[in-house]
């Protein structure tokens, strides 16, 4: 399958995604199917597809410690070991999962390979990978964070805190904020331009082109849709309302907070006058969610247990046990020797077991000599 | 190397890959000069490993049993759920594409299912329509296929081509390791007799002789007795090292590489000369011919089979009762040691911990292997002022240092030899530092891939290393590429031959044997290739003879 056939299709399935909210909203008014049976069966299916994953994967062990040591060895005491990069301790290996995880310590090593004719290879600087990858998942994280606002009451005073610094550029958008446009809040520019970055280098990096499967634009194209109706629904609703004095973007905040404090409160309601962008903005994340345990999202889950970077590496200090571990068959020196017995006399190397009649043995052996 | 193109051609590639047409709907091709040889039905026999048969890669009909793909099926499932780090791998790839351009078969072929990401696809993609719910509903579109026996072919083609340097996994952001991939992936090839006469041969060899060239114990003896006098040629001392002696404190074992394949011999020369000079500082220790290999091409077949071969290490250190084990320069058997042994063969609970008689070192990094790495061993040395060196005798060379990449990626063991090599040679250049240490690129021959039908694979594979190489010997005049790998010295004289013939190859231990002064010795003027010293020859007391011998030439 081509890169062309699998972003058609991304785009297609999106779009069909799309479109059953709209249709289900605003033709059929679903609002209750739409708002509260989704949602909570969404999440059920996360939950459940989380764990069981998780599980799944814990069910296999690790029968032998293989990490990827990335630096110096613990050995002896006057040579600095890589205390992170290749840890000997539990401590250590937290300290490389942390950097891992939250700096994505792996990635940032990343380099690029220049070939030119000659050959001349060289392996040059390239951090974007690893400068996208992080504004993508940190300003996901914002963004989700923020919501928080919609499901607490009072708002948690940390959240509060991440709109703030959220907003910083605010001032650079003063003139607007007089004409009824919310603070701008950078998270959400943040993620859609990162995931745009991480698309078009898909596109335009020939290799990952040609590695990547539908399943890698599909939920690329989904959060970009997911980011996209938020923005809308943030910015543009109050914008056309003041410009053009339509209401086709209008969400109205309150009511949605209303409807979502219903859901964990499991009281669910549907108030009125929420616009079926928002029902589209819901499904898109719905959809997000229950295809999240079943497919490479689990990344997420995935990296806090891959084996060659949460084990230490001092196998040589403490035993490691496989639980599956088996007699296997192996050629003893018994046997060894048996079969080479005589040779072994011959060049005065030792023997377990010395012939019945080694004189007997070393006439015959002359006598061989002699032959040849 | 006759049907290796010319260097010029070899490189005229192009790493990108096709535009419109994917991978899985481009048939793939079998090459001569990149495929190794089929295994031999006598080796199979003789281990008890499955399908012994005549066959080639290069047939149509690869002679497989008839339930094969219930075969590998089971055999995956099963590996599924023993290993967790294979479910883990088939599961979270995004195919950011980071470890695309870090495989050096693919910086040096081009060939798109060298890049670690699509190897590793060509198992996840049989893993998902199999295992996977996505997979089976959405077939193509989730990255799934069947599995045929063209995937098969593809597999051995593939799986063959990773030298498991797990350079790649360095890169991974969820650390997701080719090498374990591959290791497994070649685990299930092997259930159907699908492997190389390389590997199969010397694993063979190995379990019958104990050594993966075959060697018989008179023969073992012999080629150390060999050196024995070559070394007093050289330096007018006798060195008498013993066999399996029963009581020896120290067992050593090193890759049989090192005895029978120069250079490797000449770091062989090395540890003996080493010995001898311990020796009235208290060391005893023992050569083994049973234990007459360190390294394991078991563990280029699967994990059963690297268990069976390295059980006779501590099987033989029990016999003779000694109290630890030492090893030679070897690449893989060390990460066989590090990451496997303890828990393949162990508890080594009849060795003690190890220290070094010398200088009473403990080695508390290996205190339940009770192995120790003799570059440790060596530097340990060198730090206690136990070695009377004169690095001068290196002077004639201008060193660079090769990680090799088991050792550094599956170990972390970068700092030992570069201290030991600064201490017995004046000349010392690192290479580009993306090309070291933990991100050190594989000679192109790791893994059972040093065969000489694949010749062109390996000068490909190895091209990385040798642009490194090329890139120090042109700018500081480097004349020896040293490593701590006995598949290394085995690999770079061809892939120096081809890509920079002005470098020659050493292991670490070669040139500790010229620097280390023995008691007793006569002036040398060779070195441990018996080749002349300059500037050695016309020193010292024998002005005259010296001077005449060096006008006479």
């Amino acid at each position: 399958m081509n890169f062309i056939l699998g972003i058609l299709f991304s785009i297609v399935m999106v779009s069909i995604l799309a479109l059953i909210p709209w249709v289900g909203v605003w033709i059929f008014d679903l609002r209750y199917f739409f708002g509260i049976i989704i949602p909570y069966t969404a999440l059920v299916v996360f939950i459940i597809g989380i764990t069981y994953r998780i599980i799944k994967w814990a069910c296999s062990p690790n029968p032998f410690r293989i990490p990827t040591t990335a630096g110096q060895q613990k050995s002896l005491h006057w040579i600095k070991q890589s205390k992170f990069d290749n840890p000997s301790t539990t401590l250590g290996v937290i300290g490389r999962m942390l950097f891992e995880i939250l700096l994505f310590r792996s990635l940032f090593r990343n380099t690029s390979l220049e070939f030119r004719q000659g050959p001349k290879i060289t392996y040059e600087w390239e951090k974007w990978l690893w400068i996208a990858a992080l504004a993508f998942h940190y300003s996901f994280l914002v963004v989700l964070l923020r919501h928080l606002r919609f499901f607490m009451e009072p708002i948690p005073g940390f959240v509060l805190l991440i709109e703030s610094l959220d907003s910083f550029l605010e001032a650079g958008i003063a003139p607007f904020s007089g004409f009824g446009v919310p603070e701008i809040l950078i998270s959400g520019f943040v993620l859609l331009a990162a995931l745009a970055y991480l698309f078009l280098r898909r596109l335009y990096i020939s290799q990952v082109r040609y590695v990547s499967l539908p399943a890698d634009y599909f939920p690329l194209f989904r959060i970009i849709g997911i980011a996209g109706t938020g923005i809308l629904m943030r910015y543009m609703g109050v914008f056309m309302q003041f410009l053009f004095k339509v209401d086709w973007f209008t969400v109205q905040v309150v009511q949605v907070k209303e409807l979502a404090m219903g859901l964990v409160t499991f009281n669910p309601t549907i108030p009125e006058g929420i616009g079926t962008l928002f029902f589209i903005h819901l499904f898109l994340v719905c959809v997000l969610i229950v295809y999240f345990p079943f497919s490479k999202l689990m990344h997420m889950g995935g990296v806090f247990l891959s084996p060659t970077r949460v084990l230490a590496n001092n196998n040589r200090m403490v035993r490691h046990i496989n639980p599956w571990d088996y007699p296997v068959k192996t050629h003893t020196y018994e046997e060894y020797e048996e079969e080479f017995r005589e040779k072994m006399i011959e060049a005065g190397l030792p023997v377990e077991k010395m012939p019945a009649s080694q004189a007997e043995k070393e006439t015959s052996s002359q006598e061989e000599a002699e032959k040849e | 190397m006759s049907d290796v193109p010319e260097a010029e051609e070899l490189v005229k590639i192009d790493h990108r890959p096709p535009v419109f047409k994917g991978w899985m709907d481009t048939p793939i091709e079998i090459r001569q000069g990149i495929a190794c040889y089929a295994g031999k039905p006598k080796n199979l026999e003789y281990l008890g490993l499955p399908n012994p048969r005549e066959w080639s890669p290069m047939d149509e009909d690869w002679k497989l049993p008839e339930n094969w793909k219930e075969i590998i099926l089971d055999g995956l499932r099963d590996r599924l759920e023993r290993f967790r780090s294979l479910k883990i791998f088939m599961d979270v790839c995004v195919r950011c594409g980071a470890c695309a351009d870090k495989c050096h078969f693919f910086i040096g072929g081009a060939d798109p299912r060298n890049m670690p990401v699509l190897r590793a696809e060509l198992l996840r993609s049989i893993y998902r329509k199999e295992y996977t719910m996505v997979g089976k509903i959405m077939g193509k579109f989730a990255g799934a296929r069947d599995l045929t026996i063209d995937v098969l072919k593809e597999w051995w083609y593939y799986f063959f081509q990773c030298t498991e340097c797990r350079r790649c996994s360095l890169f991974c952001p969820y650390g997701i390791d080719t090498a374990e991939i591959t290791i497994i992936g070649r685990e299930l090839l092997n259930l159907l007799g699908l492997n190389t006469d390389w590997i199969s041969a010397p694993v063979a060899n190995c379990y019958r002789t104990g050594n993966h060239l075959g060697i018989q114990p008179h023969a073992y003896k012999d080629m150390i007795d060999f050196f024995v006098d070559d070394i007093e040629d050289i330096t007018g001392v006798r060195m008498e090292p013993s066999f399996n002696r029963k009581g020896a404190e120290i067992l050593f074992i090193t890759p049989s590489g090192d005895v029978f394949a120069d250079p490797g011999t000449y770091t062989c020369m090395g540890y003996l000369i080493l010995f001898h000079y311990l020796q009235s500082l208290g060391l005893d220790i023992t050569w083994s011919t049973y234990a007459s290999e360190g390294g394991n091409f078991g563990y280029f077949t699967s994990h059963e089979m690297a268990k069976r071969l390295n059980a006779k290490m501590y099987a033989e250190a029990k016999r003779l009762g000694a109290k630890w084990i030492l090893g030679g320069e070897c690449g893989h058997m060390w990460r066989v040691i590090n990451q496997y042994m303890d828990t393949f063969n162990g508890p080594a609970d009849f060795l003690e911990e190890p220290v070094s008689p010398i200088t009473g070192t403990k080695f508390e990094n290996a205190k339940s292997t009770k192995m120790v790495h003799i570059v440790e061993f060596t530097a340990d040395l060198i730090r206690n002022n136990k070695l009377n060196l004169d690095p001068s005798r290196n002077d004639n060379l201008i060193v660079t240092y090769h990680d090799s990449c088991n050792p550094a990626r599956g170990m972390g063991i970068l700092e030992e030899p570069r201290y030991v090599i600064k201490n017995v040679c004046n000349n010392f250049f690192e290479m580009p530092e993306n090309t070291i240490r933990e991100q050190t690129f594989c000679c192109g021959g790791g893994a059972g891939l040093n065969a000489g039908e694949d010749m062109e694979l390996r000068m490909r594979g190895g091209l990385p290393r040798a642009n490194a190489v090329r890139y120090v010997h042109e700018k500081y005049g480097v004349n020896m590429l040293s490593c701590i790998c006995a598949i290394d010295r085995a690999v770079f004289p061809d892939l120096m031959e081809y890509w920079i013939p002005e470098v020659d190859v050493t292991g670490v231990h070669e040139m500790v044997g010229n620097a280390l002064i023995l008691e007793g010795e006569k002036k040398r003027t060779m070195d441990l290739r018996s080749q002349p010293l300059p500037g050695m020859e016309v020193m010292d007391e024998d002005d005259e003879a010296g001077e005449g011998n060096g006008d006479a030439e």
